[in-house]
């Protein structure tokens, strides 16, 4: 599979997301099955590799290989007429148990209220990769269609056997089948009493059109609402085993720092304490979390640590370490997990820059970069691992509950069928929660105290410890003719990475390229990853390339513009937000759009500058999104204003200020995070496509923020912002 | 030999051997289970560990036990009354009011003590006085609106 196809089926290569592993395959059992599902019906998802092409690095080929077929969910119907549907993917507050239950219910025409999902338990759930990607829509969301399809139909099928009726004249509804002409029904319970009946889908299946959906395209209010405000639900924090201790780990004063002495008497002394020290661990365990503290203070360490840069050099830091080929040392030494590299650079080429930019009226370089920052999930890391006969289980908040798992496996030389991970519904990740971190470190712990073991991470070590969006240096330049029409594209991005960085305009010469580096912190997956470095670059980008052929923005962009459902987008913003029309003294519009992850999406935004102050403030947003069919509008809705809020912090003010190994503003008031009064009014526009299978919307709908307003504060200033965030201490205005 | 103190929280009388510089986000979570309490930053600045006490908003990570001993404790456990909701509880799940809901129950208990003294709140007057709960989901027009919304039910209730 070539690069350029891997873009032709709208997945690109991803260096930050890329590291589940498949170790093995399962066999299905069904005797296996049933002794823990208890008889009734089972349907299996059997799919081939159609995945594969997702990752990207050296390792692909035997992969493919090893992955005749691969199970991706299932579903049982019991005796008792419950309909269980079973899948690796996890809740973080994207509310896919709710819309993942609407697709089940509607293939399977029962209420919502009879299906229970089981979602991220390595025991009982099919192997997963992992929730990222905003692909738990267009693949989860479709094999749990397939799957509850599928049983509908073994269920007609046993129906009419049983009747000797042909199966077209019954009838499925409300968990029933019906047989009119003859004025009978029967429960699905009943037809699957006694039975241990399997089945697995065909992957062409037919399934109901999105325009005769009736539980999905349906905004249905999330599945457990009632435990998560009256304080019911157990998040991973929450757990609790009897005869637990609480954990605490000694934290090293910088990155790479390693262990030279330690004096831990003091803390041994205290009641019920345990100190375990194991190469550069420290931690301890105690009966409870103060105990465990003051234990924890009471370790004496010295540590050796070698200099390191700060975010003042970073830059320049970046452009000097490329790396060639395949991907770098992004792990500083000595941390305990690894880092999420896998992938490699990216190049694509297409006519002659040179040739065009030497023939163009106008040409334009210019550099932007964006800072590392920080996901903040407001649950930070949280583990409870528990031992028994050399058995490991660990409940924590994971992206990947089967990736953790792998790690629990390596990190304490096992094998993964001992280890079993679960994931209770978590309090966010925003693709921060890939690694197991807090799930190693707690059953360390516990392994040497021999009782269960809770390890919350404190704010500030969820800020130091885990790991970062990847911080990067992009370099465009470009050419372009009087009439608009642009001609070459030469666009670098390093570091960052390669989500998103395709120019979705019509340019007959372009080079493309990602550059790996090193990087001086650890980085790893974020929400919408790189594409919002490469939309905050490209979107400037063009607005430059508007104001120097002096064009409208908006009509620049339609004219270099040829796709259509991107087209929708900007039109149907433009109209929402009317732009054109006038605005108060002060106040800028702009722009910023594009394409990503199967979801279209423009975004408008008006800033108002306080010229006194440098005062920047955002005071409406418009979105227009488009990402296929829609399942849940309420939930996209939901989705979508949520990443334009979050996009506002990484566009206006959040950077991690790091020297020498240490961050220097990792905890919450010294790192600022939208709040209240940082939301603009944001209005939104879905253009629903019937005809086009569902994307995620997560992820994609942020990449215009930070583009638009750059863009709007050029407007209502002429100043041109390029580095992210634009505005950390206000704007200056001289 | 540790003390025993008792805490009066959601009506009811728990005894603790907690220290009494004890965290009261940590005494309610840990020692009383009640875990609807979130921690999120330790330092005040996030809101999720909001309780009532008094029936007024504090933050528990940076309240001590020995601070709240003859006190009233509402955590979010004790807000329902039966299977009756509080009107802000219903107005969340009315608007959708969350994502991952981990700022929920801090987000109601603010609000119950925002509103518990005026229920004719303006959106910006709203959206001042929650300056100090953060939702990282960004969740946030939404849950004005649930405000104002169950700020409407209950100006309606009132006698
Ligand atoms: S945990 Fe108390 S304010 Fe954040
Ligand atoms: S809903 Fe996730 S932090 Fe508010």
């Amino acid at each position: 599979m070539s690069r350029e196809l891997e873009f032709e089926a709208g997945v690109e290569p991803e260096r930050y997301e890329l590291t589940a592993l498949l170790r093995y395959c399962f066999e299905v059992d069904r005797r296996e099955f049933f002794k823990f599902l208890g008889t009734g019906l089972l349907i299996v998802c059997v799919w081939k590799d159609a995945y594969g092409m997702q990752e990207s690095g050296s390792d692909r080929g035997t992969r493919l290989q090893s992955l005749p077929a691969e199970i991706a969910a299932w579903l049982h119907i019991g005796e008792d007429g419950a309909v269980t549907a079973y899948t690796g993917k996890v809740e973080v507050g994207q509310n896919i148990r709710t819309s993942l239950s609407q697709a089940v219910a509607e293939e399977l025409h029962v209420p919502i209220s009879k299906v229970q999902m089981v979602m991220g338990d390595t025991k009982q759930t099919p192997y997963d990769r992992g929730t990222f990607g905003s692909r738990t829509t267009p693949e989860m969301n479709l094999q749990l269609r397939k799957v509850a399809s599928a049983a509908r139909d073994v269920l007609v099928g046993i129906a009419a056997s049983q009747w000797q009726v042909d199966r077209n004249r019954l009838l499925v509804g409300d968990g029933k089948i019906t047989d009119s002409a003859n004025e009978r029904s029967v429960e699905y319970a009943a037809l699957v009493k006694g039975n241990q009946l399997t089945g697995t889908v065909p992957a062409e299946d037919p399934l109901i059109p999105a325009t005769h959906w009736k539980v999905a395209g349906r905004s249905l209010p999330k599945i457990d609402g009632l435990d998560f405000v009256t304080g019911k639900h157990r998040y991973p924090s929450d757990q609790k085993l009897p005869e637990m201790l609480y954990g605490k780990v000694l934290r090293p004063p910088a990155f790479g720092a390693t262990l030279s002495s330690l004096d831990t008497h003091k803390a041994d002394k205290l009641p019920g304490a345990i100190v375990v020290h194991d190469g550069n661990f420290v931690g301890v365990a105690a009966p409870s979390a103060e105990i465990a503290s003051r234990a924890l203070a009471a370790v004496h360490a010295e540590w050796k640590s070698v200099p390191q840069i700060s975010n003042k050099e970073l830059f320049e830091y970046l452009k000097q370490n490329e790396e060639s080929g395949e991907s770098g040392g992004l792990v500083p030494p000595g941390s305990l997990a690894r880092s999420d590299s896998s992938g490699s650079a990216f190049r694509y080429e297409a006519g002659s820059v040179e040739k065009a930019l030497a023939s163009a009226d106008h040409r334009l370089q210019q550099t932007y970069t964006v800072s590392y920052i920080a996901h903040v999930p407001l649950e930070p890391r949280a583990a409870l691992a528990q031992w028994s006969d050399d058995n490991l289980t660990v409940w924590t908040g994971t992206q990947r509950p089967f990736g953790v798992r792998a790690e629990l496996a390596e990190a304490f030389r096992m094998s993964e069928e001992r280890v079993r991970v679960l994931m209770p519904d978590t309090g966010s990740a925003y693709g921060g929660k890939h690694t197991g971190e807090t799930a190693i470190e707690a059953a360390r712990l516990a392994r040497a105290a021999k009782r269960p073991v809770k390890l919350m991470w404190t704010r500030e070590e969820e800020f130091t410890w885990a790991y970062f969006r990847p911080a990067g240096v992009l370099e465009v330049s470009s050419g372009i003719r009087n009439d608009g029409t642009i001609l070459a594209w030469d666009f670098h991005n390093y570091n960052s990475g390669a989500m998103g960085i395709r120019t979705f305009y019509e340019i007959e010469n372009q080079r493309i390229q990602f550059h790996v580096t090193r990087s001086p912190l650890r980085q790893g997956s974020y929400r919408a990853l790189a594409a919002t470095a490469n939309h905050f670059a490209r979107e400037s980008h063009i607005d430059e390339l508007a104001h120097l052929v002096k064009m409208d923005p908006l009509g620049f962009r339609l004219k270099n513009l040829k796709n259509e459902r991107l087209r929708a987008v900007f039109e149907a913003a433009a109209k929402k937000f009317a732009w054109g029309q006038n605005k108060p003294a002060g106040h800028g519009f702009g722009m910023g759009g594009g394409f990503e992850k199967g979801g279209n999406v423009a975004t408008f935004a008006e800033v108002a500058v306080d010229r006194s102050t440098g005062d920047v403030k955002v005071v409406r947003m418009v979105t227009a999104f488009e990402c296929g069919a829609i399942v849940n509008p309420d939930g996209l809705l939901n989705q979508i204003e949520g990443a334009n809020i979050m996009g506002l912090g990484g566009a206006l003010f959040e950077a991690i200020d790091f020297s020498d190994g240490r961050i220097l503003n990792g905890r919450l008031s010294d790192y600022r995070v939208p709040r209240f009064s940082d939301v603009p009014a944001l209005q939104t526009v879905l253009l629903d496509r019937k005809d086009i299978p569902s994307a995620g919307a997560g992820e994609s709908s942020m990449v215009g923020v930070a583009p638009a307003i750059a863009n709007a504060i050029f407007d209502a200033t002429g100043i041109r912002l390029r580095s992210l965030p634009l505005v950390p201490n206000g704007l200056k205005i001289s | 030999m540790a003390t025993t103190r008792q805490l009066n929280v959601n009506g009811r009388v728990y005894t603790t051997d907690a220290d009494p510089e004890a965290i009261l986000l940590f005494v309610l979570r840990d020692h009383l289970d009640l875990t609807g309490t979130k921690y999120g930053c330790g330092e005040g600045q996030c809101g999720a560990c909001t309780v009532l006490i008094d029936g007024k908003a504090r933050r528990s990570c940076i309240t001590r036990l020995a601070d709240v001993a003859q006190r009233q404790i509402t955590t979010i456990e004790g807000l329902a009354k039966g299977d009756q909701l509080h009107p802000l509880q219903q107005a969340f799940l009315d608007e959708a009011a969350m994502q991952c809901a981990y700022c929920t129950s801090g987000m109601i208990m603010s609000a119950v003590s925002l509103l518990s003294t005026r229920q004719d709140l303006s959106a910006a007057e709203i959206r001042r006085s929650m300056e100090g709960n953060v939702c990282r989901c960004g969740t946030y027009p939404r849950i004005v609106s649930a405000i104002q919304k169950a700020a409407e039910v209950m100006r309606e209730s009132r006698p």
